[in-house]
C-alpha cells in the first residue's frame, strides 16, 4: 500500500547537536539518523562534527571516527571495508550505498545517513533484513538438476558462462531493494530487485534445469510484475550491476514460453 | 534474542529522504500524465455531451472549455499526450529488455521530456 507519510512513531525530530572537536579547522558536519530500541523517544538525526584533517576518506572512516572518539554508542553494521560484503549499506546523500566505498568528496556539504528506507529500524542504522533474505531464499538460490550427477563438475561452456558477469556478482546488499518505490509500497508481496536479480542468475545458468519451474514461480500480479522500470535499483546498485535490466530478460521470457 | 524489542520498530524514512531520480521522475510523471488524461478526456466528452443536450447548455460548456483556464488545462493535456505517447514509446522499448543501461535509459527519459515539449510547441503552431 501506498503510504507516503511516516507512521506516528516513527516520525523524525530533532536530535542532539554533538560539541566540535577543538583545535581543528576543517569540520565538516554530519547529520546521523538515531533510534534505540531501548527508551520510548521518536527517532531523531544526531549532528557530529569531524576534523576532516584527522579522517579517512570514504564515509565509514568518517562513521568508525565518530563512534570511536565522539559517541559509542552509535550503531552500524560493517566487516570488510571494501565492498564486498554488502554490510554497511545505507542511504547516504539522499542514495543507497555502501559507506566503505562511498568517498566523502563525493557528498557536498553536509553529510546525511539514514538506514536504508522503508525497513523496520533495530537500531540507529541497522535495518531488519529478515523478510529481504527470506524473499531471497523463496526464489531457490542454488543449482537445481534433474539429471544424474556427472563423474567430475556440471561443465558450462565458455559463451553460457559469459551469461552470468553482471549477476552474481551481487553482494546481497539491499540497497536496490530499498530504494525501489514499488518495492517501498508492496514489499510484502513484491520481491524486489535484489531477490529478481538472484532469480535471473539461476534461469540463465546453463546447468540449471528448474527454468520452468522458476518462471512457474514467479509468474505473478505481485512477485514479478510490480517492477514498472523505475530504475533506481539500476541507478544505485554500488557494485554497478543492472537488476531492472535482469527483470526486464525475466518477463521477456514469461512472455516468449507462452507464444 | 529473546527480549529483543521488535514491537514499536520505526519504519525507516523513504520518499522524504530519497534523491529524485530523472528515471524515477520520468516514471511517476507517466503515471501522473496518463491519470490527467483520463479527466481530460471526460472532460472533452462533457463538452461533446453539452453540444448533443441543449444549446444553451453548450454555451455554457464551450465558454469553461475556451476560457483562458480551459485553455490552460487543454494545452497541459495536450503536453501531457505527448509525454505519456513518448513515455509509452520507451515502456515498449524496455518491454524487450532494450536500452536499459544507465546511460541509454538517461537519454530516453530526456527524450521523453524534451521530446515532449518541442512536439507540443510544434502542435500549437501548426494548429
Amino acid at each position: 500500500m501506498v503510504q507516503l507519510t511516516l507512521p506516528k512513531n516513527s516520525r523524525i525530530t530533532t536530535g542532539k547537536t554533538w560539541p566540535k572537536p577543538s583545535g581543528a579547522t576543517n569540520l565538516r558536519a554530519f547529520k546521523i539518523y538515531r533510534w534505540n530500541p531501548d527508551d520510548e523517544a521518536n527517532p531523531r538525526v544526531d549532528t557530529y562534527f569531524i576534523d576532516m584533517d584527522k579522517c579517512g576518506p570514504m564515509v565509514l572512516d568518517a562513521l568508525i571516527k565518530i563512534k570511536n572518539e565522539i559517541d559509542p554508542t552509535l550503531t552500524f553494521r560493517r566487516s570488510c571495508r571494501e565492498g564486498i560484503c554488502g554490510s554497511c549499506a545505507m542511504n547516504i546523500d539522499g542514495i543507497n550505498t555502501l559507506a566503505c566505498i562511498y568517498g566523502l568528496d563525493e557528498i557536498k556539504g553536509d553529510v546525511k545517513i539514514y538506514p536504508l528506507p522503508h525497513m523496520p529500524v533495530v537500531k540507529d542504522l541497522i535495518p531488519d533484513l529478515t523478510h529481504f533474505y527470506a524473499q531471497h531464499a523463496s526464489v531457490m538460490p542454488w543449482l537445481e538438476t534433474k539429471t544424474n550427477r556427472p563423474a567430475k563438475e556440471w561443465k558450462q561452456s565458455i559463451e553460457d558462462r559469459k551469461k552470468l558477469d553482471g549477476v552474481y556478482e551481487c553482494v546481497m546488499c539491499a540497497c536496490c531493494s530499498t530504494s525501489c518505490p514499488s518495492y517501498w509500497w508492496n514489499g510484502d508481496r513484491y520481491l524486489g530487485p535484489a531477490a529478481l536479480l538472484h532469480a535471473y542468475r539461476w534461469i540463465v545458468d546453463s546447468r540449471d534445469e528448474a527454468t520452468g519451474e522458476r518462471l512457474d514461480q514467479l509468474e505473478d500480479p505481485f512477485k514479478l510484475y510490480r517492477c514498472h522500470t523505475i530504475m533506481n535499483c539500476t541507478k544505485t546498485c554500488p557494485k554497478g550491476l543492472n537488476p531492472a535490466k535482469s527483470i526486464a530478460e525475466i518477463k521477456k521470457m514469461m512472455l516468449e514460453r507462452t507464444v | 534474542m529473546a527480549d529483543v524489542n521488535r514491537g514499536n520498530r520505526p519504519l525507516s524514512p523513504h520518499l522524504s529522504i530519497y534523491r529524485p531520480q530523472l528515471t524515477s521522475i520520468t516514471s511517476i510523471l507517466t503515471r501522473i500524465t496518463g491519470n490527467a488524461l483520463l479527466l481530460a478526456a471526460l472532460l472533452i466528452v462533457w463538452w461533446f455531451l453539452a453540444a448533443s443536450t441543449s444549446e444553451a447548455y453548450f454555451a455554457v460548456a464551450d465558454a469553461v472549455i475556451t476560457s483562458w483556464f480551459g485553455d490552460l488545462v487543454m494545452f497541459l493535456s495536450l503536453w501531457a499526450l505527448w509525454y505519456h505517447t513518448l513515455a509509452g514509446i520507451r515502456h515498449l522499448i524496455w518491454d524487450n529488455a532494450k536500452m536499459l543501461e544507465l546511460g541509454a535509459a538517461t537519454k530516453l527519459g530526456w527524450i521523453a521530456i524534451w521530446g515532449s515539449v518541442l512536439l507540443t510547441v510544434l502542435t500549437v503552431v501548426v494548429i
